[in-house]
């Protein structure tokens, strides 16, 4: 029998707690990588490519190294033999990939492309020395547009690979397409561009590495959101074998997919530290941050859709050019296939054709930046719903309604192959619609239409997949690891696999605990990050924290209680089906008045002078939780907008967000997930656009060129929300790191396409900055005077 | 050629004989060991390393050390008082201000300024008043809540 988490007022569960996490961060006493100050740390910098695509005629470190405090100058054809090939652990059958070594060897192919590496014992003289470093390049024809790419006789990115394409990936699912398309009164087209993005996490990627030579262990702290994935993957880089490598994610300042990677530089520090025999640490400057650490989307989706006159959708073909970048980082790949995956998003849509082709060009790598492909399936699709609605006439919430599965359709099995676990998409869309006030949102756009105003309202319904995920479908086991340690004072420590990096799981996981152990939270203490303390663990990304991670933990937590029942029963002279565990404490009513609290049972745990026969000392257990399926959670956004006629801006009016997460740990921070999710779509629609000019130059490598949202973008939100448990795991829930970002995007741009209906503007491009507006407006308003 | 700076840190005085190229983050953070104050981009953009330079926000990363010579410099590490979270620390805690936290020491110390400037008795003026300092995390409004809280807290203290 499932227990579904009840707030109450007894419980931990459902309350909307601060965190215990903050004391330290909000002191300025955390300890972040580049915080870490080790005896004889060395520093490095990286020299990286001006040029997209050249031959590296010659590399002369003389000068640097002769700089007082150089450690030494490498250049790649000194360190790449040492540091193997960066790994992509995406599953891509016929993927053509190029060799992606540390640092470039006779070629480079992207701007900030690593070319050497100086060491020094001051940031500030590593810094110094790569200025020194002479290089002689010659430029090569640069692939920048991935259209142009795949055409005969185009310049190529790799030469040797002989062709711009990486891979042709081709699904088809549920019914006969031709069928649907023959049967269909017509056919919409319509073409989507999903602008590449950059994470810009806050704090810049870095690592330290310090070398033991005695024993021959390295650690390694790294601003990363995969410690365990790291350990699993660098010994094959490196030559340090997996149990003499620890991995440290300290505290990490935002990740948000962008550290969901195997970089060459957690590579060449570690290379660079067994090297010298002397700690090294590399922290990333901003430049290169936007330069060289993987970027978002930048997918290119060309759509039909087969429609009946009543708007029934019986069929999508969707043909995708994916822009890889120059390398595969760890899933670059793999990012577009899963745009196909939810391509249907919360719809029964019987038919799919799904065409996607990979593309190198001359760019840093694409990869998964937070949503990564279902905010890309989720634009499109509530994009086209906008689309279909205006061209057969239905209004755009029945036509989304009448495609819908009913609540009792669950598990339902969608055309793109996926089953999803649980849902109740007309519940969100009715509570949002009335938290949204959406009648009197149309009457609010007629009057400022009436009156010359460009007013517009957006919706979108959405579903993503989380809790990544059943091992079959993940490409390095989707499981995770747990462990909870009774203490023997009674205290409690949790250690967990996932590594949050800002989600908050010391809180929410310390909150399952107390609950579930009936002990006070504040004698709970959870642990992360740390390969040494944390075994095994497959780590943070995906939405997958609490829904895997925190499922562990209960499985952890269910075997204590198991164990300990029947060391209770052995102390209260009973059997263990006579043993009750309530708040804490173990009794048998009706066989004697003692109760046991845990310090008492963790101490005759520990102490072990009177055990029952066969009961090995100790309150510990370790679980790994293997999850049957994804979860799906979803919701439906609204947003209203003002599109200002003389200046093109966008200002949001009102924002509206019901998610349905399953049932909330802690709605404090699962308000923050969702704020902070849909502030990545403001950005996106309205202001950021990662641009590589003509010649592969990186126009947008700083934060004064690369315009992510502001405290004064933001609007008041207004946010809601239903439950829906997830049947996939004991705590019914189902992730919320990613819904904002994957929800709110089409939202918006629905929004703006909306207020600029009366001028006939049917479709803009992202993102939907003033100058891109006011284009329009301009065009639209000389076009119909 | 290294040159001396004195100035006073959280109250403290300092002396160092420094290169004149040293940034004031990294003067705080390398010579002080103050390490809550953050780099993020070293343009003058992000505002992650945000300190009070004799009670005015500045970003230390737009500052040489040796600017700040005779200047009395506040960090993160010297807001709270006696063990007392500052109202702002304590907003920012209370109402979910945080997520990875990188930011957030910047982000106080604007706060921390535009509350003494009285600038931040609308959500409207917080929002505009924090316009230089990103948070790539929070979607800001929790941060707005926090200034707000603790804008009332001072207040009510007087």
């Amino acid at each position: 029998m499932r227990r579904w988490p009840v707030a109450d007022q007894t419980s931990y569960i459902g309350r909307a707690m601060k965190r215990v996490e903050d004391p330290r961060l909000i002191k300025g006493i955390g300890t972040y990588v580049d915080d870490l100050r080790l005896p004889g740390l060395l520093h490095a910098c990286i020299l990286r490519s001006p040029y997209a695509h050249a031959r590296i005629q010659r590399i002369d470190t003389t000068a640097a190294k002769a700089i007082p405090g150089v450690a030494g100058v490498f250049t790649g054809a000194e360190v790449n033999d040492a540091c193997g090939l960066v790994p992509c652990a995406a599953a891509i059958p016929d993927l053509k990939a190029p060799k992606h070594t540390v640092l470039a060897s006779d070629r480079v192919y992207f701007v900030g492309h690593g070319v050497a590496v100086a060491v020094a014992s001051d940031p500030y003289i590593a810094r110094d020395a790569i200025e020194a470093i002479d290089v002689d390049y010659d430029p090569l024809p640069v692939v920048v547009n991935p259209e142009e790419a795949v055409k005969e006789g185009t310049p190529l990115t790799h030469p040797d690979l002989g062709t711009n394409v990486a891979f042709t990936h081709s699904v088809a699912g549920g019914s006969n397409i031709d069928d649907a398309f023959k049967r269909a009164d017509r056919v919409i087209e319509h073409r989507l561009y999903h602008q590449r993005l950059t994470p810009m996490p806050i704090e810049p990627r870095g690592a330290v590495a310090s070398y033991h030579a005695g024993e021959g262990t390295l650690t390694l702290w790294t601003s990363t959101q995969i410690p365990h994935l790291l350990r699993t993957l660098l010994p094959g880089m490196i030559g340090v074998a997996e149990n003499k490598l620890r991995i440290v994610a300290p505290e990490v300042g935002g990740g948000f997919g962008a550290k969901l990677n195997v970089y060459a530089e957690e590579a060449l520090v570690s290379h660079l530290a067994m090297r010298l025999n002397a700690p090294v640490k590399w922290i990333e400057s901003r430049r290169e941050n936007a330069a060289s650490t993987i970027h978002g989307r930048d997918q290119i989706g060309e759509y039909e859709v087969a429609v009946k006159n009543d708007g029934t959708i019986l069929g999508i073909k969707s043909r995708t050019i994916a822009d890889l970048g120059a390398y595969n980082q760890l899933l670059t790949p793999m990012v577009p296939t899963l745009t196909g995956l939810v391509l249907t998003g919360c719809y029964r849509i019987p038919a799919v054709k799904i065409d996607i082709v990979g593309v190198y060009t001359n760019k840093m790598s694409t990869d998964a930046y937070r949503g990564a492909g279902r905010p890309e399936a989720t634009y499109l699709i509530e994009r086209l719903m906008d689309v279909i609605a205006r061209e057969t006439g239905v209004d755009r919430l029945e036509l989304r309604l009448k495609h819908f599965p009913a609540p009792t359709e669950f598990p339902f099995a969608t055309s793109c192959g996926l089953t999803y676990d649980s849902g109740n998409y007309q519940a969100a869309l009715t509570k949002a619609k009335q938290l949204a006030g959406w009648d009197q949102l149309l009457k609010e756009r007629a009057a400022a239409r009436a009156a010359g105003r460009l007013f517009g309202v957006g919706v979108s319904t959405y579903v993503e997949i989380c809790a990544m995920g059943p091992s079959a479908a993940m490409p390095a086991g989707g499981w995770e690891w747990g462990c909870v340690r009774m203490e023997i004072s009674g205290k409690v420590t949790v250690i967990t696999g996932v590594s949050p990096h800002g989600q908050g799981q010391e809180t929410t996981f310390a909150q399952i605990a107390a609950d579930r152990l009936g002990v006070p939270i504040e004698d709970i203490v959870v642990l992360h990050g740390d390969t040494n303390v944390a075994h095994f663990g497959r780590d943070t990304y995906g939405s997958r924290g609490t829904a895997v991670g925190g499922t562990a933990i209960v499985m952890c937590i269910d075997k204590i209680v198991a164990k300990a029942k029947a060391l209770a029963a052995h102390l209260l002279e009973t059997t263990a089906d006579h043993v009750e565990f309530a708040n804490g404490t173990f009794s048998s009513p009706g066989v004697t008045n003692r109760e046991i609290p845990w310090a008492e049972l963790a101490g005759a745990a520990y102490v072990a002078k009177s055990l029952p026969a066969g009961l090995e000392p100790g309150l510990e257990a370790s679980s790994f939780f293997e999850p049957s399926n994804f979860t799906f959670p979803f919701g439906t956004h609204i947003c209203a907008v003002d599109v200002d006629r003389d200046t093109g801006h966008v200002a949001i009016k009102k924002y509206i967000a019901v998610d349905d997460c399953g049932p909330q740990i802690n709605p404090l921070l699962v308000e923050g997930q969702v704020q902070g999710g849909i502030a990545h779509s403001i950005g996106q629609v309205l202001f950021e656009q990662t641009v590589y000019d003509e010649n592969g130059q990186l126009l947008t490598g700083e934060f004064m060129d690369y315009a992510i949202p502001r405290a004064s973008d933001i609007p008041e939100y207004v946010l809601g929300h239903t439950v829906t448990p997830s049947p996939v795991n004991p705590l019914g829930v189902k992730g919320v790191g990613e819904a904002g970002t994957i929800g709110a995007t089409p939202a918006i741009a629905n929004a703006v396409l909306d207020a600029l209906e009366p001028l006939g503007v049917t479709h803009l491009d992202l993102p939907m900055t003033p100058e891109r507006v006011w284009q329009v407006i301009k065009t639209r308003t000389a076009a119909t005077v | 050629m290294p040159i001396p700076v004195r100035l006073r840190v959280n109250n403290a005085p300092r002396e160092h004989t420094i290169e004149p190229r040293v940034l004031l983050v990294h003067y705080l953070r390398d010579h002080c060991n103050l390490t809550g104050t953050h780099v993020g981009c070293e343009t003058g953009i992000c505002g992650a390393c945000t300190v009070l330079v004799d009670g005015k926000s500045v970003k230390s990363c737009t500052v040489f050390a040796v600017q700040a010579d005779g200047s009395s410099v506040t960090t993160i590490e010297g807001l709270a008082t006696n063990g007392h979270l500052h109202p702002v620390q304590q907003g920012f805690w209370d109402r979910h201000g945080l997520q990875c936290g990188y930011c957030t020491l910047g982000m106080i110390m604007a706060s921390v300024h535009l509350l003494a400037t009285g600038a931040a008795g609308s959500r409207e003026a917080i929002a505009e008043g924090l316009r230089g300092n990103l948070c790539r995390c929070t979607g800001y409004s929790h941060i707005i809540d926090a200034v707000q809280q603790a804008g009332n807290a001072e207040v009510a203290r007087g």
